[in-house]
């Protein structure tokens, strides 16, 4: 066990940072993973680089190909075609796009939409604001005390949409059996893989769903990168998106002919750096043994669930993998955050964009802990440190 | 970091608070929202002859905001409402001041916040209960 944790640490430079005096305990991966200096270099080599797509001259034809490669390397990491592949810039962008285009194109007056009580707020709002404008019903499936999602499936059922990993009670959701269910009455599943991609090994052939986003810098990659891969009998036959360069084949005064996909869905010049720097974050994850990583990460996350409650921590939900997130009865999650962060403690205060479970679970913000490749037993020793503290200067 | 954010007299405020509760007969009244936490502020007052006569705060917060609330309470009580706007500017200069910059002895012990200078995230729990106050007088 964490036989290669100090190796694997070596690979990040801001855990190097001293915060307040103290070495940094970075519990909050699921906010953002720490960049490996393999994503930082490549970021800093694409500064060579031209206008993917449209030069003929040497730079601009060296950006298309480390597009074009990145493409590869992504799409590789879910199980997919590299043309079902749309780079965007985050989750929230892809289930944006999905909703405008075959959303509108598929979603009408009396339809049903399911998204769960668990969802972040980007893999709910654009429902609420298609349902809303389509006449259609979004539907919240209801989230058990444990923090398991169950969807009950009608006939009018459209869509569902769901987080493939909760980013407050960490439970996986049942992805390949929903996906089975929903295909049987024709309904289409689309899945918020933003918490999942840096932990769990994702096929979206196995998983036979129809829509799969997640975001860069979840991921080790750089903010402001993203993917939407979708079926590609789907992403054929949705409309465009955003309008504008690189995504038509003719345009005259009044009128224009789109590309195929996925250039149909990335108008105007793409994030170069940043795909760059997220094709290098996905080479970095896919070359680490995953099932090492898995097995430290969870002796980790075991080891937050003991000291949270050690320390007289609610958990929300009983959570299976990569955060906990917790209320320490009495003390405001800000609170709490602050002074952990005075500690060298990274933790996340709130509502993680995902007011609703909060609501379910009673509290309205919580305090949340999570882990990645890099974390150790000594970071949640220093949280109990910190969380002492929190007694210390407040109780 | 902690030290200079929860002093001495924010953590007996947040213990103890003042004012906390609601009146009866308040004549203005407003809740306000901490985009970044969900949390809520409600303040209401009773304003007679120009001037804050009661005022009670109440809502959901963390220790800076509840000492905030209490120790903003307290400031304003019985105070001139140009009085009050003067404050409520002075204090959302104040948070946002270099850390190094001096505390101006007009905001007497509010002057105990200096800590959020240093804690950009933190602002909005100190002046959260000042903004639901002006939003309650401008009604």
């Amino acid at each position: 066990m964490f036989a290669n944790l100090a190796a694997r640490r070596r690979a990040f430079p801001a855990l190097d940072t001293r915060v307040h005096g103290h070495r940094l305990a970075y519990l909050d991966a699921a906010a953002t993973g720490l960049q490996p200096r393999a994503v930082i270099d490549a970021v800093a080599g694409a500064a060579h680089l031209g206008n993917p797509g449209r030069g003929v001259h040497a730079l601009a034809e060296a950006a298309t190909q480390a597009i074009d490669d990145a493409r590869a390397t992504v799409a590789a990491l879910l199980g997919g075609r590299r043309d079902d592949l749309v780079f965007t810039s985050g989750t929230t962008a892809a289930i944006n796009l999905v909703a405008d285009t075959w959303g509108r194109a598929n979603v009408g007056p009396g339809d049903v939409v399911i998204a769960s009580e668990l969802e972040h707020h980007s893999n709910l709002l654009p429902w609420q604001r298609l349902c809303a404008e389509r006449g259609a019903h979004l539907e919240l499936a209801r989230v058990d005390d444990e923090g398991h999602v169950d969807v009950a499936l009608t006939d009018r059922v459209k869509l569902v949409a769901i987080a493939h990993v909760s980013n407050v009670v960490g439970t996986i959701a049942p992805v390949r059996a929903l996906c089975a269910r929903a295909h049987a009455i024709g309904a289409r599943v689309l899945v918020d893989g933003a918490q999942a991609v840096a932990h769990l090994a994702v096929d979206v052939g196995a998983l036979d769903c129809d829509f799969y986003a997640f975001s860069g810098h979840k991921l080790h990659g750089p903010t402001g990168t993203g993917v939407l891969w979708a079926r590609g009998e789907l992403l054929a036959a949705m409309p465009p998106w955003q309008l504008g360069g690189g995504m038509v084949t003719h345009v005259d005064t009044h009128g224009a002919r789109f590309r195929e996909p996925p250039a149909r869905f990335e108008a105007g010049t793409p994030n170069t750096a940043g795909i760059v720097g997220l094709a290098a974050a996905v080479r970095f994850v896919r070359d680490l043994d995953r099932a090492e990583v898995a097995a430290d990460e969870a002796a980790v996350h075991a080891a937050l669930v003991d000291t949270v409650r050690a320390a007289g921590g609610t958990i929300l939900g009983r959570p299976e993998l990569a955060v906990v997130a917790f209320d320490l009865p009495g003390f405001h999650p800000h609170d709490i955050a602050t002074i952990a962060d005075g500690e060298g403690v990274a933790l996340r205060s709130g509502h993680h964009c995902a007011e609703p479970i909060h609501r379910r679970f009673g509290v309205g913000a919580s305090t949340r802990a999570s882990v990645a490749c890099y974390s150790g037993l000594d970071d949640v020793a220093q949280l109990a440190r910190a969380l002492a503290k929190v007694r210390e200067v407040l109780g | 970091m902690t030290a200079e954010l929860y002093q001495a007299l924010v953590v007996e405020h947040d213990r103890h608070p003042r004012h906390r509760g609601t009146l009866a007969h308040p004549t203005h009244a407003a809740t306000v929202d901490n985009p970044l936490c969900g949390d809520v502020a409600t303040v209401q007052v009773v304003v007679a002859d120009d001037r804050v006569a009661e005022i009670a705060c109440d809502g959901r917060g963390c220790a800076l905001s509840r000492a905030a609330a209490s120790l903003m309470a307290e400031r304003v009580a019985g105070v001139s409402i140009a009085e009050i706007r003067a404050l409520a500017a002075a204090f959302e200069a104040f948070v946002t001041e270099p850390v190094d910059a001096p505390v101006p002895a007009a905001l007497g012990d509010l002057g105990a916040f200096a800590g959020v200078r240093a804690a950009r995230s933190r602002r909005t729990c100190a002046t959260l209960p000042f903004r639901a106050l002006l939003a309650a007088l401008a009604r």
